[in-house]
């Protein structure tokens, strides 16, 4: 029981994580219908730029609050993020719309490749670590020696990661911009005959999926303490699994996908085998792929001539 | 044409001028935010293992520099010279006059590899050769080997697979295991391990071939990745990490290569040197290689290939003329993954060693770009691309002066992959048929019909 409790609380901090960097497969799935494969690579970057941000505010600023340094790096790496992300889709996608089938994805393939190598080159192929964060924890439960804790860490991950969903929600379902974007993913000819700017539409998509990758970025470097030029590919295609789980182009069908793919991971690390657990989740891909393309929450394909 | 730019008003040059130094300082400021963290700053470990950052200002100003310029030159040079060529008419694809030189190319080319060894072997001499022959040679053939399997898959039948590694891994272990295990000679390993990849895409691509294109790179993606993990981690088959050694050696029809009275060279009475195995497997695989292109080139005129060309260009339209889809694609499929194993078998024979390091996602993605690079479907344009990034990259490491240059720890297989995803994306922006060659449907109608430029980009015209 106190071994499950704690694979709860674990997973779904690893689940939050998920869940952000989906909903950024998922919106530009639903509006260009191209599967993005260099999201998770664009999360990796944000996690760089989070760690060299927060040098240079803790070691050349000299800021000693947590809290306030948190605050300043998360802004740093959003902004930054969507402006790397915002500039790969001027440069790699814009111009191929209207190409053959499989051009976006070849061309986000090699984006992909680019950027896991540039950041190879440019910073080292090292692990890059920083000194662990806001350390306690409040115990929840204990039982025999055993105690189920709730870090302070893990607090703030769901906090943030609540907040920002919060405030994604409400610009996706109560603003313009939000409008304009569905608009655009049911019927792009139209929307741009009624005077929204596809392209624009299409930019800010990008540049709203890279802001909460970097916000996942950030609290995953936070979390973990440690970040690799190689740790955008697993995450990505875990994160594009549960963007696929919960329906790909389905909003909250990518928060609850992202949940259960944190969920099945940390389970199976728990009750089976931790060796297997990134195949468990290939796994999941694959499966629901095969047997429930539209997901648990998204619309059934349909072929269109 | 060529006076449009004179005749323009000098006003109009001017306020042309001014908004294209205005763009380009906006890409100055762009470039500068993009590469401030990363190129800007270097997080190093100083003497106490923290992480301190050093600041590269220089580089930084080098590559903000070289972001104004080339918006620059874009916006004064390359958009008038495309607008140039827009406006002037297309004139009708006549015999190209080349024709004929591309004909003869490619024997010519493969008269060239097959001599290749001997060439070098005068040249340098025995001692010098191996690393010309076994680097040079024997590594790019391999590579051009498996972009011709994964150009069937991708090339002809335009199915995206992201996992072509996985089945070059089931072809060496397939060798590496049996060769231990029962004492099988390569020779009659090498159609088995091709025969089992064959089996693997089958069984993997039957449930996944019906999904749509982009679905089926990412499972195909995941099949490679997880055939990679259980290869770690299915210890006592595989090893794990740590990886099977002292895989057996091919052997010159029972002659092994050693050094002894019954090696190659005594038998031959010939000088010892590691220098005949090298040939030996150069000659493998040329021959695998070259029987991989002759297979293609035969299926590409039999009525399967011309179904997969025919997938590639339009699905459904295929299915409407009752084309089985499934069985078109899993062919295919499964004939791409017998070539990978005819490779992964001999890359098992000639390293001696395999471990799972060698079948990550970065090898799917190598084999990938130089088939995109070489131009889908285009057998020489595949070739070309390998040599020219695998036979590339190992002649920049022999250049000592970009040693001198960039210091002596430069690599530049650090820098391939960079360039390898640089490229596929370059190339799928400006040339998405191929840099090297484009590829053309082995059948199509002997009319050519003016089409609008939208159905040409998507590869109809």
């Amino acid at each position: 029981m106190e071994v499950f409790v704690q694979q709860l609380i674990n997973g779904v901090t690893l689940g939050s994580i998920y869940g952000l960097i989906a909903i950024g497969y998922t919106m530009v799935f639903g509006i260009i219908g191209m599967v993005n494969f260099a999201h998770g690579d664009v999360f990796m970057v944000s996690a760089f730029i989070a760690l060299i941000t927060f040098l240079l505010v803790t070691t050349w600023l000299g800021i000693s609050s947590v809290v306030a340094a948190l605050l300043i790096v998360l802004v740093v790496a959003m902004v930054l993020t969507s402006l790397v992300n915002w500039t790969i889709e001027r440069l790699a996608y814009r111009p191929l719309r209207g190409s053959f089938r499989l051009a976006p994805l070849i061309s986000a393939i090699g984006m992909s490749i680019f950027l896991m190598n540039f950041v190879q080159v440019a910073q080292g192929p090292r692990n890059k670590s920083i000194p662990p964060l806001l350390q306690g924890d409040f115990v929840l439960m204990s039982h025999e020696g055993y105690q189920v804790t709730l870090s302070y860490r893990q607090l703030l991950i769901w906090g943030v990661t609540a907040a920002m969903l919060a405030v994604f929600w409400y610009v996706v379902s109560r603003t313009s911009l939000g409008r304009a974007q569905r608009a655009c993913e049911q019927d792009q000819k139209m929307a741009a005959l009624l005077g929204v700017d596809v392209d624009r539409t299409i930019s800010i998509t990008f540049v709203i999926g890279a802001a909460l990758a970097a916000v996942a970025g950030t609290m995953y470097l936070m979390y973990y303490g440690v970040v690799n030029f190689a740790d955008g590919f697993t995450p990505g295609v875990k994160a594009f699994t549960a963007a696929v789980l919960g329906g790909i182009g389905s909003l909250p069908g990518a928060v609850i996908g992202g949940l259960l793919i944190g969920l099945i991971e940390t389970m199976w690390s728990a009750y089976f085998s931790i060796d297997y657990k990134d195949v468990a989740a290939f796994s999941i891909l694959a499966i629901t792929l095969i047997f429930l393309p539209q997901g648990l929450l998204g619309r059934p394909d349909v072929e269109k001539v | 044409m060529a006076g449009r730019g004179v005749e323009a008003p000098a006003a109009a040059v001017s306020t042309d001028f001014t908004h294209a130094l205005k763009d380009s300082a906006l890409a100055g400021l762009i470039a500068f935010g993009l590469f401030l963290p990363l190129i800007g700053f270097h997080a190093v470990q100083d003497i106490r293992n923290e992480l301190v950052l050093e600041t590269r200002w220089p580089l930084l100003f080098a590559f903000v520099i070289l972001a104004m310029a080339g918006r620059l030159f874009g916006s004064l040079v390359v958009t008038p010279w495309r607008e140039r060529r827009a406006a002037r008419p297309r004139a009708v694809a006549a015999a190209r006059p080349g024709a004929t030189l591309a004909r003869l190319f490619a024997p010519a080319a493969t008269g060239f590899v097959i001599v290749y060894p001997l060439l070098v072997l005068w040249l340098a001499g025995l001692g010098g050769a191996v690393k010309w022959v076994d680097n040079f040679g024997i590594q790019i053939l391999i590579y051009v080997m498996l972009g011709f399997g994964l150009n069937i898959v991708v090339g002809l039948a335009g199915l995206l697979d992201l996992g072509y590694v996985a089945f070059y891994a089931v072809g060496a272990y397939s060798y590496a295991l049996l060769s231990q295990t029962f004492g099988l000679s390569f020779f009659m390993l090498l159609p088995l391990a091709g025969i089992l990849a064959a089996f693997w895409g089958i069984m993997l691509g039957f449930p996944v071939l019906r999904l749509r294109g982009d679905y089926l790179a990412i499972v195909t993606l995941a099949f490679g990745e997880i055939m990679r993990l259980v290869l770690i981690n299915w210890v006592p088959v595989t090893n794990g990490y740590a990886g099977i050694s002292g895989v057996p050696r091919p052997t010159f029809f029972g002659i092994p290569f050693n050094a002894t009275d019954e090696g190659f060279a005594a038998v031959f009475g010939l000088e010892f040197s590691p220098i005949y195995r090298t040939i030996f497997l150069y000659y493998i695989i040329l021959a695998l290689a070259l029987l991989t292109a002759f297979v293609t080139i035969r299926l590409r005129r039999l009525p399967v290939g011309r179904a997969w060309e025919a997938l590639r260009e339009d699905e459904i339209a295929c299915r409407s003329l009752g084309i089985n889809t499934t069985s078109t694609k899993l062919t295919a499929f499964s004939i791409g993954a017998g070539f990978g194993g005819f490779a992964g078998a001999f890359f098992a024979a000639r390293q001696g060693f395999i471990s799972p390091e060698s079948f990550t996602f970065m090898e799917s993605a190598t084999i990938l770009a130089i088939v995109v690079l070489g131009g889908m479907g285009s057998q020489l344009g595949v070739a070309i691309a390998a040599i020219a990034m695998i036979g590339g990259t190992e002649a920049l490491r022999e250049l000592d002066v970009l040693k001198e240059v960039f210091g002596n720890g430069f690599d530049p297989t650090q820098y391939r992959m960079l360039v390898f995803g640089f490229a596929m994306v370059l190339i799928m922006v400006v040339r998405p048929r191929g840099l090297i060659s484009t590829r053309q449907a082995s059948v199509h109608l002997a009319e050519r019909k003016a089409i609008a430029g939208t159905l040409v980009k998507e590869g109809r015209g």
